[in-house]
């Protein structure tokens, strides 16, 4: 059985930018490692000679026009949204310390 | 409870100025403020849809056609963008956010003169099977207080049995239309893959996420999935939809073979539910319906395979929530990366976090190929089986679920449990076939339903022959 330490899980979660509380992070080793031997039943299926499938519509490679279409956008709304901006930028905590 | 009209005959009314928009979304706008106990709608959108009502009503004083909904109320599941109120997908994250465009779906539904009065309440992002997983409120089921309406659609589906509305929309990634329909007690329609376009609904697990009806006859269904089907420029997943479109059906099943899938009928299906698809099996068969037995042996493997791909993809759509263009945002944060962390942490359910942290793992160097692609080979497997299957069936026939409605609180605790719910809805979503949830009994004074599935965009042929099961309940 897959064992997901707590150490493990708070490196998923650095790497998904997500801060977990300790019980979060206690609940989730536990419960993971449940959820992780389940799926591990698949380990006994035979998948010789298949190929993955991503998408199941066999599309490939959908292109349009590489024409200005007129999207039914509302910018006032879609500024009114930012948490933080400034001059019609969007604004962050700085980067670099 | 309301009973609406066919909402064909309600559009007709309105057109022919027997009937007005303004009247239907002040009814509608009404029975959804008397039933508010039911937790079923997050928020209404009045302004917009009286605006919208009184535009119809005056094109037909004008003597326009307004289009085959005109002046149909509907609810749309709290994921769909819509203009006129937030958009929350029922998660603490998005509480305020206003769409600055609206969902293609929306979009049709309005070209034809509908009206959007409301959003459904959902599990958030629609992460779960029994809507306790709403940020905000836990939806119950019509039937029974008690219990819960199944999910993620919950309030989609309690909103049209409740008949709050004529009818309403929502989304199935694996199974969230069809096991809150059986549970709840109405239609609800899993096209086939990209048939309906996806833009502008909240993302969860993009290679399986459908849009669709949920109605309260398959008439209706098939009406709606006409007006939203087809390809759509901002959606480059969508398909053409069918040359002769989904109103005329054939609903004759003589000589129609119909596949009892044996993997669906297993000792964990409720006796209740299995008498009760035993009685519209020697239905079917009387009306002339040829029943085959048949065996998907890889079926029993589909959960597996959905609940890796599904945190997979949805590790991946949620990354966009970082709180930076829109959503809640942590103000206190000293950095950019603290600022981040801190608004995905207060900003995220539970739910969500498990399975971004799933996700992560599963596609993380090193476990990729054990866990993501091995899942994306085994469903090849599914995709081959069920190919095979419908060369020799026009149809197949099971439960939607293992169990009626349950309780609310009886498996909020034990997230494997939960995903066990999903476990007959979710091998169509990973085929991109269609399938259709048909209520046919009352048992326990609670619905029971079957699903039937059919071959990729076979969906003109599954609703004619779900027509045929509704007239033999």
């Amino acid at each position: 059985m897959v064992k997901l330490s707590q150490k493990d899980i708070l490196k998923l979660a650095n790497l998904a930018q997500l801060k977990l509380t300790p019980e979060e992070t206690a609940e989730f080793s536990s419960e993971l490692s449940l959820i992780l031997d389940y799926v591990s039943q698949l380990d006994k299926v035979d998948v010789k000679g298949l190929e993955p499938t991503y998408q199941v519509t066999g599309l490939n490679n959908v292109t349009r026009e590489d024409k200005k279409i007129d999207y039914k956008l509302d910018k006032k709304l879609l500024m009114e949204n930012l948490p933080s901006s400034k001059d019609g930028q969007i604004k962050v905590k700085r980067m670099i310390a | 409870m309301k009973t609406w009209d066919n909402i064909v005959k309600i559009s007709r009314s309105v057109n022919d100025g027997k009937l007005s928009a303004v009247d239907l979304v002040n009814e509608s706008l009404s029975l959804i403020d008397a039933s508010h106990d039911y937790n079923a709608i997050i928020s209404t959108i009045k302004k917009r849809a009286l605006e919208r009502a009184k535009i119809i009503d005056n094109g037909v004083k004008s003597g326009k056609n307004m289009g085959r909904l005109a002046g149909v109320p509907f609810i749309a599941k709290d994921n769909f963008l819509t203009f006129g109120g937030e958009t929350t997908a029922a998660s603490n994250i998005l509480k305020g956010f206003n769409a600055p465009y609206q969902s293609s779906a929306i979009e049709k539904l309005e070209s034809e003169g509908a009206i959007c009065v409301a959003k459904a309440n959902l599990d958030a992002f629609a992460h779960g099977a029994s809507t306790e997983n709403s940020d905000f409120m836990i939806t119950k089921n019509p039937h029974d207080k008690d219990r819960v309406p199944g999910g993620s659609s919950g309030g989609s589906a309690a909103s049209v049995v409740l008949g709050l509305a004529p009818f309403s929309i929502g989304t199935d990634t694996g199974g969230s239309i069809r096991q809150p329909a059986a549970f709840s007690g109405c239609i609800g329609l899993k096209p086939t893959y990209g048939l309906i376009s996806r833009s502008g609904v909240v993302a969860m697990a993009s290679s399986t996420d459908c849009i669709g009806p949920m109605t309260r006859t398959v008439g209706e269904a098939s009406l709606l999935l006409d007006i939203m089907s087809g390809r759509d420029s901002l959606d480059s997943t969508t398909i053409d939809k069918d040359s002769l479109g989904y109103i005329t059906l054939d609903s004759d099943i003589k000589g129609k073979k119909i596949g009892l899938v044996k993997e669906y009928f297993d000792e964990s299906l409720s006796p209740d539910i299995k008498a009760s698809i035993d009685d519209m099996v020697n239905k079917l068969k009387t009306a002339g319906a040829e029943i085959i037995d048949i065996s998907l042996p890889i079926l029993p493997s589909a959960l597996a395979v959905y609940y890796i791909l599904c945190p997979a993809e949805v590790s991946s759509n949620l990354s966009r929530y970082d709180g930076q263009r829109f959503g809640y945002s942590y103000k206190a944060a000293n950095d950019l990366n603290e600022s981040y962390s801190e608004s995905r942490a207060l900003g995220f359910g539970k739910e969500a976090k498990r399975r971004i942290i799933i996700g992560t793992y599963v596609l993380s160097s090193g476990y990729y190929d054990a866990y993501y692609k091995k899942a994306q080979l085994v469903r090849t497997k599914i995709v081959n089986d069920f190919h095979k299957a419908f060369k020799s069936v026009d149809f197949l026939l099971g439960p939607v679920a293992p169990t009626q409605a349950f309780k609310i609180g009886e498996k909020s605790n034990d997230p494997l449990a939960m995903y066990l719910s999903d476990v007959l809805t979710v091998a169509p979503n990973l085929a991109g076939i269609p399938a259709i949830t048909i209520p046919i009994d009352i048992k326990n004074n609670l619905p029971v339903a079957i699903q039937l599935m059919a071959a990729q965009k076979n969906d003109r042929k599954l609703l004619g022959a779900a027509k045929k099961i509704e007239e033999l309940v």
